[in-house]
């Protein structure tokens, strides 16, 4: 079998006394898009964000193309081959557009200028930014801040991307935008992991579904299988609530 | 009244000469106690233990005894322990950059945890280093808060430096004693320095709350 990108084993977190995640292990193969669901509060966040060490784990490991990255201590050498998306967009208030995207790739892998700008920009013009190049970000709506965000996390040439309920904060005639480059960013084989609400889009663009509540994965499987089929007894009850 | 213009008329340029002493020590005071209070905030916000109760000590120490007593302490001390013949006025600066360092610090540490968790997070998922994270993302929002706060502190040194004039530095308050005591009228000199202080002060509250206006329409 070819050796995951992502593989956690048996991952705990807690804050605290609460236990939020209760031993999570799970592979994400190269080019594989997952998506996770779940109740609000069931860890799912969570443990998105302990794959880039956002949050700490405090029990079992994560490995990155097979190596234990939990215990490095350059983190940040890790961070660059992991894009995330978030959100509240978490775009760099202070900087324009151009600068937003190519800040980091001039800082931490020492691209020149003029370069990491003709690749920005290439980046904008795929999600239709390209005239904002020169613009702050308080200039954008809601959709263009997210899509400056994926843009932002691309140019860092990442093997994965995370999503974190990418639109959720968003105004509902935005939404569809930034779903339109996820979905573009899934069919160019990017290994994609989703935490989002948006069922309709899971089940249109995974390839595979995790559903987690109260910190372990209750169900995993196909799009077709986990809308059509659930097996577990919460994940029926989630989805005739939601569905 | 009459005795007031004479005065004024006849020691306006001491009366300038210490607006200049008090304006430059505050200034002085705030640049240089921005510069030491961002090394203590720095140590403030350290995972290391160590750096962490040390700048909190700094701050408690500065914080919680009397700005005079500090004053009187360096200036006993300094010249004792430099190597190189310490002024007056040397001691003086050295003791108020101290002091304001530690209030500095603080203000730096607000303004910073004031900046969106978010915006560390997003810097830290792309993979840029803490110190790029701190130089490039969170310095600059902080700068917002911090800047207003920054010329509060400026116009409470203003005040603040009228203590030197114990140790006769050049200043406002320290001219007030000088025409004092060559005129040897009291309220009129002290009336004249309440007012310069109050002019200037006033003018420099009107041009924060400007300040702040723009600070506030950039977002």
């Amino acid at each position: 079998m070819i050796e995951p990108i992502i593989r956690t084993v048996d991952l705990h977190k807690s804050f605290g006394d609460i236990d939020v995640l209760h031993g999570i292990s799970v592979d994400i193969a190269a080019g594989e898009v997952v998506s996770i669901i779940g109740p609000s509060g069931s860890g799912k966040s969570t443990f998105l964000r302990c794959l880039n060490r956002l949050e700490e784990p405090t029990g079992g490991s994560i490995l990155f193309k097979g190596e234990d990255i939990t215990k490095k201590k350059n983190i940040a050498a890790y961070r660059q081959r992991i894009g995330m998306v978030f959100q509240n967009f978490n775009v760099f208030p202070h900087m324009t557009v151009i600068d937003n995207i190519t800040l980091t790739p001039i800082l931490e892998k020492k691209i020149p200028r003029a370069e990491a700008e003709a690749k920005a920009e290439a980046l904008l013009a795929r999600v239709g930014l390209l005239d904002k190049r020169n613009e702050y970000p308080r200039k954008l709506s809601g959709g263009q801040k997210q899509r400056l965000a994926i843009v932002r996390a691309l140019a860092m040439e990442p093997e994965v991307m995370l999503f974190d309920e990418p639109t959720s904060a968003l105004d509902p005639e935005m939404v569809k935008e930034v779903l339109n480059v996820i979905a573009d960013l899934a069919s160019s084989g990017m290994t994609i992991v989703n935490v989002t609400h948006e069922m309709g889009f899971a089940r249109e663009v995974s390839d595979r579904i995790l559903f987690i509540d109260e910190g372990i994965v209750q169900e995993e499987g196909s799009p077709d299988e986990f809308f059509t089929s659930p097996r577990c007894a919460r994940t029926i009850e989630f989805l005739s609530k939601v569905l | 009244m009459e005795k007031l213009i004479k005065i004024l008329i006849r020691y306006y340029p001491v009366f300038l000469h210490g607006l200049w002493g008090t304006l430059w020590l505050a200034a002085a005071t705030v640049l240089l106690g921005t510069v030491l209070g961002l090394v203590v905030a720095i140590l403030r916000m350290s995972r290391i233990k160590a750096f962490n109760t040390i700048a909190g000590i700094y701050i408690e120490i500065l914080r919680g005894t009397p700005i005079l007593l500090q004053l009187y302490f360096f200036w006993l001390m300094l010249p004792k322990i430099m190597p190189f013949k310490m002024t007056d006025t040397g001691a003086i600066l050295v003791a108020l950059i101290i002091n304001a360092s530690a209030y500095i610090s603080e203000i730096i540490r607000a303004g910073i945890a004031a900046v969106d968790p978010g915006q560390w997070e997003a810097a830290r998922s792309l993979g840029l280093s803490e110190k790029n994270v701190m130089r490039r993302i969170i310095l600059p929002q902080a700068v917002k808060n911090i800047l207003p706060a920054l010329c509060n502190e400026f116009i409470a040194e203003v005040k603040g430096t009228s203590l030197a004039s114990v140790f006769f530095v050049r200043e406002l308050t320290t001219a007030y004693k000088t025409v004092q005591s060559t005129t040897f009228l009291a309220v009129q000199p002290l009336l004249i320095s309440g007012m310069i202080y109050l002019i200037v002060t006033t003018v420099l509250s009107w041009a924060v709350r400007r300040l702040e206006r723009r600070l506030k329409a950039s977002d």
